[in-house]
């Protein structure tokens, strides 16, 4: 009765009616890789809910202060307004270590989950038209979440992010003609300045988010109404879309999934420790802790640092260092072709049409062959970007262990990109077994004492099924 | 009762009671890895819990197929829609010089938009090629004391700055101790590495971590960030990793009582390289640096005790 109140109250002022029964009639396909921008969607959440906690207790100030807090090796040393307040967040408020590594996790499997979202779109085809706004603004939300992911593990003001604030600085001040302004503008001054924190603060808790969260709506909206890719099976067709109904199953169904992700981080948060800020110590600008790198979604980019020969050179003038290139024009380059997919394979490809059908990476072998090199390439770059870890852990040389690594980047490439085409290809053409077609097969014996096969083709309809 | 609906029922349960447990370990002042447990089963169990209910006990929602409504846009419509958004535009372009004024106006308030971004920090000007070294700063370790050359034993490293500057990002050396006969030193920079004591920017070349790793048996100066490694004995040169600019030096001295002065700033722009790395410190700055550096030296000589 309310609910039907509810309706009629809606109807009356926004024509609500229909807009509901339509929207909550909408079907969802089924496939447990569609969940991976769930996983997403959810770690955004919780996100915010325990970043809006930590924020509640964060100082963004560098001025310093002496630590009296209950952490004992650290206890009458200059530090930091910021790194005590972290520390006192930690160690003093109630609930408050949990929340602060669970925001951390959550930080870690919001970009694990975009990035496994985007790698499942890529190998099934599904940023084609008339998704490829969709793609855009996920290539939009790994660069927002790197972005985020930068100034919040920036903001505990200690030893490993400053160092990592010391990289940035160099980095901006690479860039020809207006590196050294750029740098001076954002950090207030030379390095350090004293004007960072806070605008790491504003960026990390307002602007960024704000900026994610405006994707993410755009992001939802259009896959709403776009309806959801499905792949081939007996009686779907490219015009229509099988799949539950939003109210209630669905729904109960991603609710569930949404508190089983909380669950799960909290967990995380809870049991496994995650950036000890404590055991870093407070930043000072002469030290540098031993080994160092960043979080995983940014090691890529520590490792083209890393394997990048050391080539510096001067152009009319004009210093290009050894950071210009590996830390700016590769990953702009990198993410330009990320972001510019869908339309460079529909020009090569010249194909226009609308697809509705998630492809199987088999149906696809030059796409699935590049995405794989791609892959093989930053597998490597990540490896690089804890080069010395590893050499400690493999016991060998890090320089030995590093040119292993840059004969890698161009080799493992390669060599994935073309097992995978000739896999995909010859799965492609392969006549389809009686895996992919489920008939029947009887053994009947006949009058004069021998035995015939009786083969019964598969009953459903041929056109639909997986290529 | 079936046994789905057992399973969602405990898993409820479970939910309920750890949110209990969770309000208890609270009120007795929180343990981190108890609260992380129970948040786990207080939310898992509503998750698992819904999976379940939603999985086995909606048998009767089957799947079903809806038509996506949405194909080729009929032309009449493009054609209405085109004509709706150039109707507006024709009808703002027949004032021509009006519309040109705003677009003039709309550019300019761009302009005008962009001078706050200037107050964001100090135009850089010539602070990347200079430090806080002067000629005579003396050198200090990281509590402010002066560094004498009895304190270095062969082999040991200190991080120094110039007296005054302790801590200082740009200005931090490291001052290493070596055997003298083994450094590979040009004339005028050995003259600045009186027995053996030799000085290089702490700042790394590449990336500007500070470089915390000294190996001794190389006599090797090693970044913790990025692995590029420098050469102490032959003028800190770049022989491993991304790094292509040896260390700059500073020159030293030492007084008749032992401590260790500077001789000048470094022997080039510390840090990483930046566009106009290359130009010269141009010779009019360098006097203005040096008529600066000749008074701060005077205070700072008053200001030393006798």
């Amino acid at each position: 009765m309310m609910v039907r109140r509810a309706i009629e109250g809606l109807d009356e002022r926004l024509d609500g009616s229909s807009f509901v029964a339509r929207n909550l009639k909408k079907v969802f396909p089924d496939h447990w890789s569609f969940m991976l921008g769930e996983l997403a969607l959810y770690s955004f959440v919780l996100l915010i809910l325990t970043g809006t906690f930590l924020a509640f207790f964060y100082v963004a100030s560098p001025e310093l202060t002496v630590y009296q807090g209950p952490y004992e090796p650290l206890q009458g040393r200059s530090v930091s307004l910021a790194y005590d307040s972290v520390l006192r967040l930690s160690f003093e408020v109630r609930a408050g270590l949990v929340m602060r590594q669970t925001h951390h996790w959550s930080a870690l499997v919001f970009m694990a989950s975009i990035v496994a979202h985007m790698i499942r779109v890529f190998f099934t085809g599904a940023f084609r038209k008339p998704r490829e706004l969709s793609w855009l603004i996920g290539v939009g939300l790994v660069v927002a979440g790197i972005m985020a992911g930068f100034t919040g593990y920036s903001l505990p003001d200690d030893l490993l992010s400053g160092v990592g604030l010391r990289i940035a600085y160099s980095i901006a001040q690479s860039i020809p003609f207006v590196g050294s302004w750029l740098a001076n503008m954002f950090f207030g001054g030379e390095f350090p300045g004293t004007a960072l924190l806070p605008r790491l603060f504003t960026l990390h808790i307002f602007v960024i988010p704000l900026v994610i969260l405006g994707m993410i709506s755009v992001h939802l909206g259009v896959v709403w109404h776009q309806t959801h890719t499905q792949f081939k099976a007996p009686g779907r067709t490219n015009e229509t879309v099988t799949g539950t109904p939003v109210w209630p199953k669905f729904a109960v169904k991603s609710v569930g999934l949404a508190f089983v992700t909380f669950a799960i981080l909290t967990l995380l948060g809870g049991l496994f420790q995650i950036n000890p800020v404590w055991f870093y110590g407070p930043y000072v600008p002469y030290s540098g802790p031993s080994p160092s790198q960043p979080d995983w979604y940014a090691g890529w980019l520590e490792g083209l640092l890393r394997l990048w020969p050391n080539w510096e050179f001067t152009v009319f003038g004009v210093t290009i260092g050894e950071l210009f290139l590996p830390a700016i024009v590769v990953p702009g380059i990198l993410f330009t072709l990320l972001a510019t997919w869908p339309f460079l394979e529909a020009r090569f490809s010249k194909d226009r049409e609308w697809h509705n059908f998630a492809q199987h990476p088999r149906e696809a072998p030059l796409r699935t062959a590049l995405g794989a090199s791609a892959i093989a390439l930053m597998v490597v770059l990540f490896l690089a970007g804890s080069n010395d870890v590893l050499a400690k852990y493999l016991q060998i040389e890090v320089d030995t262990f590093n040119s292993v690594l840059k004969v890698s980047a161009f080799l493992l490439p390669v060599i994935a990109g073309m097992i995978t085409f000739v896999v995909c290809r010859d799965l492609r053409d392969r006549p389809r077994g009686p895996v992919d077609r489920p008939g029947t097969m009887t053994v009947r014996r006949t009058e004069d004492g021998g035995f015939e096969e009786v083969h019964e083709p598969a009953t459903h309809d041929e056109a639909a099924a997986p290529r | 009762m079936t046994r789905p609906d057992r399973v969602v029922a405990a898993a409820f349960v479970v939910s309920i009671v750890s949110a209990f447990g969770l309000f208890l370990v609270y009120l007795r002042g929180g343990q981190t890895q108890i609260e992380g447990a129970l948040l786990f089963l207080t939310l898992g169990g509503i998750g698992a819990g819904l999976l379940v209910w939603a999985k086995k006990l909606m048998p009767h929602i089957v799947e079903e197929t809806r038509s996506r409504h949405h194909g080729p846009v009929p032309e009449a419509d493009k054609e209405t829609a085109t004509e709706t958004v150039m109707g507006g535009v024709e009808e703002l372009q027949r004032r021509t010089f009006l519309s040109r004024l705003l677009v003039g106006a709309a550019g300019a308030l761009g302009l005008a938009a962009l001078f706050p971004l200037r107050s964001l920090g100090e135009a850089p000007g010539d602070s990347p090629f200079f430090t806080k070294w002067k000629t005579g700063s003396k050198l200090v370790d990281v509590n402010g004391d002066a560094v004498t050359s009895d304190m270095l034993t062969v082999d040991s490293f200190t991080t120094v700055f110039p007296e005054g500057a302790v801590g200082s990002a740009d200005s931090q050396a490291v001052l290493i101790r070596v055997q003298s006969d083994l450094l590979q030193l040009a004339a005028d920079r050995a003259a600045g590495a009186p027995e053996g004591l030799v000085c290089y920017s702490k700042v790394c070349t590449h990336a500007g971590c500070p470089l915390s790793l000294y190996l001794a048996e190389d006599h090797e100066l090693r970044c913790p960030c990025h692995q590029s490694t420098f050469d102490v004995l032959d003028g800190a040169r770049p022989v491993y990793g991304p790094a292509s600019r040896p260390l700059p030096q500073l020159l030293i001295e030492i007084d008749d009582d032992g401590t260790l002065r500077a001789m000048g700033d470094f022997t080039e722009p510390i840090g990483p390289s930046f566009w106009n790395i290359s130009e010269e410190r141009s010779s009019s700055e360098a006097i203005a640096r040096s008529d600066e550096r000749s008074s701060s030296e005077a205070i700072a000589l008053s200001e030393e005790p006798s």
